[in-house]
């Protein structure tokens, strides 16, 4: 285990330094002074871009500047935003846990659908409730997400008033932000109207989040079923079989653990992308995340936000993946040693 | 690890029971009389104010945010009738040649307590002479505070008018006037006209935080600032002294949408109480729930001609112009209906409208016998420059540019439209660039004057409000006796001259007086909007 964390920590270290160096390059390759692009001071006065240039190292070579600008990240400076004029840094950190919250939501509603509706498919395997469910997961993931969202709140919103159709909770609420997380702020809150407050929340979360979860819970439904069909094929299932196990205690005993592992592995996959549909969810549903944030920022040629954006949310997908190895890992013994495979 | 799996497996089913179980309450508990939304009114408005001080902004985005919420003035319109009716002045006297107003005021008005200003004292004359030499004098410690424009009081000329503000005691104030004016109260009684607390003027002096007067606001209004975010919301918490009644609010808030079909939809899944110039009126009426209101606003879009460039300096090429133009397809086409015809540039429901005025006839041999009269007959080619912005007065200048320029090609001329981005082709038509041009204007109070002398005046072809750079004496002449004049008979006949003045010239011709809209739930009651200004949250209640 010790030198499966260390490998994976490696990996880690080694890609974040690839992304540091990506963004650092991308201030050269967008349009204007790279020294402007990287901080963000857009209406600086010449004395203070000379002092910005002395901090970034912009007078010496290349790696120096590459250098001087690891260690402002380091600190924690990823520059100005050229539009808000506000630090990259602590825009991220009021964005970042809103997207966060959607995604996790997403990624359990995504699951909670995905894995058992595919798990009922393998069992049911080529028989009429397989290929319904089949012809289901390939029209979920054919959907494109914008018409998807904006469907959802023609239905849910205008035509049957159920759901609000903007935003992360009603303004009315002030909530105190301290981790960023809504729902736990709302929790940490004492305003006399938390739980109205918990509630419209929730009724806030359910359509983004249904809409985020779709394609990842088809290709939940495909990876559980595919999962659970080589679970069933194995000579540990023939076995139980043999000695007389009912097809529920086999199911519930032997199959769906094992299947469910090879389905944990994919869940870092399928985040990346996840995320990615998160974003153009957040712009459809004005949730304030960081999805919609760097879109505005593209729109707006803030250079400096789109750089920390970036690194910002690629370091966040990169770190989700080495989790759900480390998760993996955990549950499966062959994954960490490899030895013990066959 | 099976037990792990199972307890899992259980949980979920408890966490999924237990969203069953929100959902459910959530349903049944919006209906809660407690509830904050029960108590609290969500305004969906179209864009972020530039300041919370409306003495120096003329944008109606601003003036929607801060003049009736956060401010009070010294007299107001009457919503009935549009006449000047006391507010923080309880009365008011003016001296038989017109040149001494005296205000004597209420004593009981608070100004707001906030997390940034506890007042010690109620309003009282220092305030109101802070409020106004704040404007006029270029010497007093906050004229420059926020870059010295106060473009309302610019443009009325209110330093040259203004030679003293004198306190007579603590609750009564003088204004001295160089000349009688008669559009002075209207000008008073304006969305601009506000009073500040001096108490809180001193206070930040004291502190060295002088730009922070405009930026965290005191009045004596029916709402305060609680919280402001840009480009996201404004949150007013009521004021619990308010002088003029209790506000029925917990919690009033702006929900900054700038883009049209956001509004809509908020308002329609329910999530904005009111919304800002709604689109799509037949859906809104559709609904039950939904109540759609329009309010005449005293406004004119008009096609202005250029009176110093060939061949629109001759009368009789504008009037030919005016009869070939089909005005109620523009009303049509381009309003949809909601809007009525100007036969003048002062719309019906002035006191100075005339009704002996009758528009112009559309006719296309009358058109044409009037060009071939001018030397004309074969036509010519014109540009039509067509603003880039939707404004109430006019919802799209490109269309109705379209339309004059079909009905046009009948009588021979031949029109090219032109536009560019909103400020620079403000500035090049401030220039007279333009051979014609497609604007409007939209009062800021009852008083006639607010369209003669902006509009038409000689002294606004410098400024630059005048775009049809016509400079006629005598018209100038009559606008200026009737504002000499308190006697509104008088003004009436003076204005009706003008009138038949510009009738006869035709530096623009008038096309249409619209209105404004919005739409709210029905659970909103009370009055919003008035003719003048900016929406008005102080009597709205919800239930």
């Amino acid at each position: 285990m010790l030198i499966f964390t260390i490998r994976r920590l490696n990996l880690l270290l080694f890609t974040l330094l690839l992304l540091t160096l990506l963004s650092f390059s991308l201030s050269y390759l967008f349009p204007g002074d790279p020294l402007v692009n990287m901080t963000g001071q857009a209406q600086a006065t010449p004395e203070h871009l000379a002092t910005l240039s002395s901090q970034y190292n912009f007078e010496q070579n290349i790696f120096k500047q590459y250098w001087a600008y690891l260690s402002h990240i380091a600190n924690g400076d990823l520059g100005l935003s050229m539009a808000s004029h506000l630090p990259i840094s602590s825009e991220i950190m009021t964005l970042l846990p809103a997207t966060i919250e959607l995604s996790l939501v997403a990624l359990a509603i995504a699951m909670m659908i995905g894995v058992p509706i595919g798990f009922i498919a393998a069992i049911k395997h080529k028989k009429a409730a397989d290929n319904i469910i089949l012809a289901f997961a390939m029209l979920g993931y054919s959907i494109p997400v914008f018409w998807l969202g904006l469907l959802a709140i023609l239905v849910f919103s205008i035509q049957l008033g159920w759901l609000p159709s903007a935003g992360q909770i009603s303004l009315l609420f002030e909530i105190e932000p301290v981790t960023g997380i809504q729902f736990i702020d709302i929790l940490l809150s004492d305003s006399e109207y938390k739980w109205q407050a918990f509630k419209d929340a929730s009724s806030h979360i359910i359509l983004p989040a249904c809409v985020v979860a779709l394609a990842p819970a088809t290709i939940f439904i495909r990876l559980a079923r595919t999962a659970m069909m080589e679970v069933l094929e194995t000579s540990y299932i023939r076995a139980a079989n043999a000695k007389g196990l009912t097809f529920g205690q086999i199911i519930y005993r032997h199959a769906i653990r094992n299947a469910l592992i090879k389905v944990i592995r994919h869940v870092g996959l399928q985040f990346a992308n996840l995320v990615t549909i998160a974003m153009v969810t957040e712009v459809i549903f004005s949730w304030p995340g960081i999805g919609r944030w760097l879109i505005e920022s593209i729109y707006q040629r803030d250079y400096t936000a789109i750089q920390g954006g970036l690194l910002a949310l690629s370091s966040f997908i990169f770190f989700v993946h080495i989790v759900t190895d480390f998760v993996y890992a955990a549950l499966n013994p062959l994954a960490r040693e490899p030895h013990h495979g066959s | 690890m099976k037990n792990r799996v199972f307890n899992l497996i259980s949980q979920a089913r408890q966490i999924l029971g237990t969203t069953a179980i929100c959902i459910g309450l959530m349903a049944c508990e919006n209906n809660d009389p407690l509830s904050l939304s029960a108590k609290s009114v969500i305004y969906c408005s179209e864009g972020s104010p530039e300041s919370f001080n409306p003495q120096t902004v003329t944008s109606g985005t601003t003036i929607d945010a801060t003049s009736n919420q956060l401010y009070d003035r010294l007299i107001t319109f009457s919503p009935v009738d549009n006449s000047i009716a006391p507010a923080l002045a309880k009365s008011w006297h003016v001296t038989r040649d017109g040149k001494m107003i005296t205000f004597y005021l209420r004593k009981d008005v608070a100004f707001h307590k906030t997390d940034y200003f506890f007042p010690t004292r109620t309003l009282n004359a220092d305030d109101v002479i802070f409020s106004f030499n704040r404007i006029l004098d270029p010497g007093h410690e906050y004229y420059s505070v926020s870059g010295a424009q106060y473009p309302f009081f610019q443009s009325v000329n209110f330093s040259s008018l203004v030679e003293q503000i004198e306190k007579i005691n603590d609750y009564t104030v003088r204004f001295k006037l160089r000349h009688p004016d008669s559009s002075f109260l209207s000008n008073l009684a304006t969305d601009f006209s506000v009073i500040l607390s001096a108490e809180y003027g001193q206070e930040l002096t004291a502190k060295g935080n002088q730009q922070n007067i405009d930026i965290y606001p005191i009045g004596t209004g029916p709402y305060k600032l609680k919280e402001y975010r840009p480009g996201s919301l404004i949150r007013y918490y009521p004021h619990e002294n308010y002088w003029r009644n209790e506000v029925a609010l917990e919690q009033l808030l702006f929900d900054i949408t700038p883009s049209n079909t956001g509004r809509l939809t908020k308002l329609l899944a329910g999530e904005c109480d009111v919304i800002a110039y709604p689109i799509a009126h037949e859906k809104i009426s559709e609904r039950k729930d939904l109540l759609l209101e329009a309010e005449t606003a005293f406004n004119v879009g008009y096609l202005g001609f250029n009176t110093q460039k060939a061949p629109l300096n001759n009368k009789l090429v504008r009037k030919a112009i005016a009869h070939a133009i089909n005005k109620p397809a523009i009303i049509e086409a381009v309003y949809a209906g909601e809007a009525e015809i100007a036969k003048s540039i002062i719309p019906p429901t002035s006191w100075a409208y005339d009704e002996s005025i009758i528009d112009q006839t559309f006719s296309i041999p009358m058109a044409k016998s009037l060009l071939t009269q001018a030397g004309y007959e074969d036509g010519f080619t014109m540009d039509i420059w067509a603003m880039p912005v939707q404004r109430s007065y006019n919802r799209n200048a490109l269309t109705m540019a379209k339309l004059i320029q079909a009905d046009l090609k009948k009588i021979g001329i031949t029109v090219n439209i032109v536009s560019y981005e909103w400020a620079t082709f403000l500035r090049r038509v401030a220039q007279g660039e333009h051979q014609t041009v497609l604007l409007g204007w939209s009062a800021d109070h009852p008083d006639p004057d607010n369209f003669f002398t902006p509009l038409l005046s000689c002294a606004s072809t410098v400024t630059g409000s005048n775009r049809a750079f016509w400079c006629n004496e005598e018209f100038d002449d009559i606008i200026q006796k009737a504002l000499l004049t308190n006697n509104i008979n008088r003004r009436k006949k003076y204005y009706a001259e003008a009138l038949a003045i510009v009738e006869e010239e035709l530096p623009l011709l008038p096309i249409a007086h619209s209105k404004r809209f919005q739409a709210r739930t029905t659970q909103v009651k009370g009055e919003l909007l008035s003719s003048f200004g900016g929406i008005d949250f102080s009597r709205v209640s919800k239930n």
